[in-house]
């Protein structure tokens, strides 16, 4: 494929973001997609409690919200349509979330090269500022089949 | 009865499985606790709504980042006396391989423990622990 850059259907990111099984069960909604640049929000609620004491989300789900964000960044920034992977993902808790409040993630790919991308991103409320900071990279053309052929290869 | 007293409770009968009951998460997971010969382990259920990547199908990245988690706190709840809950301060997660929605288990070591802060390994697999899925490394607020 050789379209201009960049390939992504801004729409299409959205809706195929939107529609994964994991990001519907949590309720979880894609805000906006744009070149480089993923924004998700979730809504609190009583199922997604990690700490029963104090009612607040499990850090489980905050991961959910960036890894998916970031995911969304990496796509929009592709100059053809391929699948792609997080290789790893590193995140810093900053301060607790508000409960019952809604968190927003935003992600951003700052670089990419023809095999990796990497971005950072950043949880928050509003009111109430950053709860939440992550860095990623993912790698692109992946990845799925390769790994299943390892899967199926290994003793 | 506290949340801390049901801790206290599940580690004097032996029985890890009820700490997650008074977790809403880990029911929202399908996360159980387990304990064998190697002591305390996490299983995520095998569930068709925790794909993220519907073509191949494989187990959405937050699932693993979220079982890992929950493995390496229930770890620090289960083997050392903490005064509060720990907290995560940060983690570190490699993604392996794609991970199949099918059951999937976790394991850690503790790797160090300070007066405030442990730092926990943690490892996921599927049907075979040497060849693990996603692992993970972070640091937990004990007091």
């Amino acid at each position: 494929m050789t379209g201009s850059f960049p390939a992504f259907d801004a729409k299409a990111v959205e809706q195929m973001s939107g529609a994964l099984p994991f990001v519907r069960a949590l309720g979880a909604e894609v805000v906006s997609v744009t070149p480089g640049v993923g924004k998700m929000k979730l809504a609190w609620r009583e199922d997604l409690v990690g700490d029963p004491r104090s009612g607040l989300l499990h850090g489980g789900v905050i991961t959910t919200l960036l890894d998916n964000a970031s995911g969304m960044a990496v796509f929009s920034s592709l100059r053809e349509v391929m699948q792609i992977a997080t290789l790893d993902l590193r995140i810093d808790y900053l301060r607790p979330p508000i409960p019952k409040q809604d968190i927003h993630a935003e992600a951003t790919c700052y670089r990419m090269t023809r095999t990796i991308a990497f971005v950072r991103g950043r949880a928050y409320q509003e009111p109430g500022g950053d709860i939440a900071a992550s860095l990623s990279t993912f790698i692109l053309g992946s990845s799925g089949p390769r790994d299943a052929s390892d899967r199926a290869s290994s003793p | 009865m506290t949340f801390e007293d049901h801790i206290a409770e599940a580690k004097a009968a032996g029985d890890p499985a009820r700490l997650a009951e008074k977790v809403p998460f880990a029911g929202f997971l399908g996360l159980s606790l387990g304990l064998d010969g190697e002591g305390l382990f996490c299983k995520v259920a095998g569930d068709e709504k925790l794909v993220g990547n519907p073509t191949l199908p494989a187990l959405h990245g937050g699932v693993l980042g979220s079982l890992l988690e929950c493995a390496a706190i229930f770890l620090l709840i289960w083997e050392i006396e903490t005064p509060t809950i720990p907290k995560t301060i940060n983690m570190s997660i490699d993604y392996l391989r794609s991970g199949r929605p099918v059951d999937t288990f976790a394991r850690g070591v503790v790797t160090k423990q300070g007066r405030r802060v442990a730092n926990v390994r943690v490892e996921a697999w599927q049907e075979d622990a040497r060849s693990p899925i996603a692992a993970a490394h972070g640091h937990f607020l004990l007091a």
